[in-house]
């Protein structure tokens, strides 16, 4: 297969691997240097109902009643949420689409659909699997990890499928594979996802390379965080849109063995090229991000993702000691409004969010430097903004941020 | 919009002008049938010294799944099928869209659910096939898979050749059965 010239597979994420060294992070997972996350998501449909989409109210309720107890019954993680969304504000429901537990489809449906019916159970405590009931199918069944670990998300969601068809018979088709709504998700109804930072390709105009190269793939790459094609703080998301005609091994050894990992090594070799160009200069565009998210008092999602990108790469270049990306990950989510909103505990205009969202990251960014030695630079004699106290132990590190959603449900086992 | 002669819905617009009034008339698939108006949209005709243009609506052909009574026009106009039944329904129609959308793929290829595997391979053949599909529609995915094998040794990649190996082993073994018999 022609990868279009993206390199030599490499880049399964050894740390000293490429300009990466203070980007190292077992937290943060493999090749995290490039790689946010790696998801999977499976289709599926019951039998004998009909599809979300046409199916009356009445009947999306029962494929609920009858799916509830499969899937919690199933013990499919340590502990369970299970959120009825039909009994949720807009601002939970939109909060559980930034943690990316649910679609947006799912949390607002299309126009002029009735919300009823509609359901999600989250894997706690680590809220990295979610089953979503009645949105474009029955089933939704997503995994998702930190790094790129695409062979541990389909072993998991495998294990899930398998737990549910122990209890539930699938609609499906010897000819067409597992059916759904869409005609373009039937067969293994498997949506493979990485999503990765891409601001050197990005910085060197090489992107629309890599797009193209996907796209002979049938693979799409699109932007994640921030709507339409731009992708705010150059996070992108590269996807199978094939699900019929080749079976989930291959599709994974595709997008695992063959594509993500040129991907990786293109990016790496693009941002070798950028700190051999002028280290000063990547150091300084880091730098200022950070002293920026330090100081600012009114901040927008744009802005704050677009920081927060400078600032990741900065860390995977290891020009900024003392930040770890697993905290860039969590700040990203937390910033983002519906996040801002629940931390607060009610609904806030534009502008009091963006005041929110200054005061969270100045005090969270603030707080990581405080258990580092602080960089000589940041440090202002006189300065009008005190900085926080130096570090007085491990309580001092940087809390989980994002709200605790309310248990809507039964906190039963999944 | 409702037919003028019953509550289906209106799949034929026939506006007759006659002396400069206008009259038309919506009727649905069965009653435009009986009254003569099917076929394409007709042209503008004048042998009874009328304007007659008769029109189709084009969302609507006669393409329906008898399961959930979703019509293929409606299909076409949101992209969402309404049930399991639609698949076959419209397989015909269906399949050239499938192909477009999947790189050429028509036929499954990988997992089949376990426990309906499993209670397949302990009935009769029926049984199998609802599952695996009849010997015709697996000696395709056969094919097609010894296919992508060829490709990829030809392509030398060796790995893939590897993992389409074991997938072809595989569909062969649940086609054996658990105890190796012949299903």
């Amino acid at each position: 297969m022609n990868t279009g010239g993206l390199g030599q597979p490499d880049g399964r994420g050894s740390p000293g691997n490429g300009p990466n060294g203070g980007g190292h992070d077992p937290e943060a997972g493999r090749a995290a240097d490039v790689v946010i996350s790696s998801r999977v998501r499976l289709a599926r449909n019951l039998a004998g109902f009909r599809f979300p989409n046409r199916a009356p109210a009445s009947e999306r309720t029962a494929v609920v009643v009858k799916l509830k107890p499969i899937v919690l019954g199933a013990r499919l993680s340590p502990q369970a949420e299970w959120v009825d969304l039909t009994a949720t504000t807009p601002m939970h429901r939109a909060s559980l689409v930034e943690e990316r537990l649910i679609s947006r489809h799912h949390a607002m449906g299309k126009a002029g659909e009735p919300m009823h019916g509609r359901a999600v159970a989250i894997g706690l405590p680590d809220r990295r699997l979610s089953i979503m009931i009645n949105e474009e199918d029955h089933l939704r069944l997503q995994a998702i990890r930190p790094g790129f670990d695409l062979s541990g998300v389909v072993e998991q969601i495998d294990r899930v499928d398998d737990a549910i068809e122990q209890k539930a018979d699938y609609a499906f088709s010897p000819r067409f594979g597992y059916l759904s709504a869409c005609p373009t998700n039937v067969g293994t109804g498997v949506r493979l996802s990485v999503m990765l930072h891409l601001p050197a390709l990005k910085i060197t105009r090489e992107l629309e390379k890599v797009k193209r190269a996907a796209d002979d793939l049938g693979l799409t790459v699109r932007g994640s965080y921030g709507e339409g094609t731009e992708a705010t703080g150059d996070f992108y998301q590269i996807s199978n849109q094939t699900t019929i005609g080749k079976s989930e091994a291959v599709l994974l050894r595709e997008m695992e063995t063959e594509i993500i990992p040129s991907v990786i090594a293109y990016e790496r070799t693009a941002r070798e090229r950028l700190v051999k160009g002028g280290r000063r200069g990547m150091e300084d565009q880091a730098w200022r991000a950070v002293g920026l998210l330090l100081h600012a008092r009114l901040l927008s999602t744009e802005e704050a993702t677009k920081m927060l990108s400078r600032i990741r790469l900065g860390i995977a270049l290891g020009l900024i000691p003392g930040l770890r990306l697993p905290l860039i990950q969590q700040l990203l989510i937390a910033s983002q409004p519906a996040h801002i909103q629940m931390a607060i505990g009610q609904e806030l205009t534009q502008e009091q969010r963006r005041e929110a969202r200054a005061a969270l990251l100045r005090s969270k960014l603030g707080e990581a430097f405080a258990t580092k030695r602080p960089p000589p630079r940041l440090i202002r004699p006189g300065s009008a903004e005190p900085r926080p106290e130096p570090p007085v132990g491990p309580s001092n590190r940087p809390q989980e941020p994002g709200p605790s959603h309310p248990n809507d449900g039964d906190g039963r086992e999944l | 919009m409702k037919c003028d002669l019953c509550d289906a819905e209106a799949t034929v617009h026939e506006t007759q002008i006659i002396n400069g009034q206008v009259r038309v008339r919506r009727l649905c698939e069965q009653h435009a049938a009986e009254q003569g108006l099917t076929g394409v949209a007709s042209q503008p005709t004048s042998n009874t010294g009328a304007t007659v243009v008769l029109s189709m609506n084009k969302k609507a052909t006669g393409l329906r799944c008898q399961s959930c009574g979703l019509s293929y026009a409606a299909f076409r106009q949101n992209g969402l099928l309404g049930c399991s039944a639609c698949y076959e329904a419209f397989e015909d129609k269906l399949t050239p869209l499938i192909e477009r959308a999947h790189q050429g793929g028509t036929h499954h290829i990988g997992k089949t659910p376990a426990r309906m595997l499993a209670a397949a391979q302990g009935g009769d053949v029926q049984a199998i096939e609802r599952v695996l599909g009849d010997a015709r529609e697996r000696a395709e995915r056969v094919a097609l898979l010894r296919q992508q094998l060829e490709d990829a040794l030809t392509n030398e990649q060796y790995e893939r050749a590897a993992t389409l190996r074991d997938e072809l082993r595989r569909s062969e073994a649940e086609e054996q059965g658990p105890e190796g018999e012949p299903a």
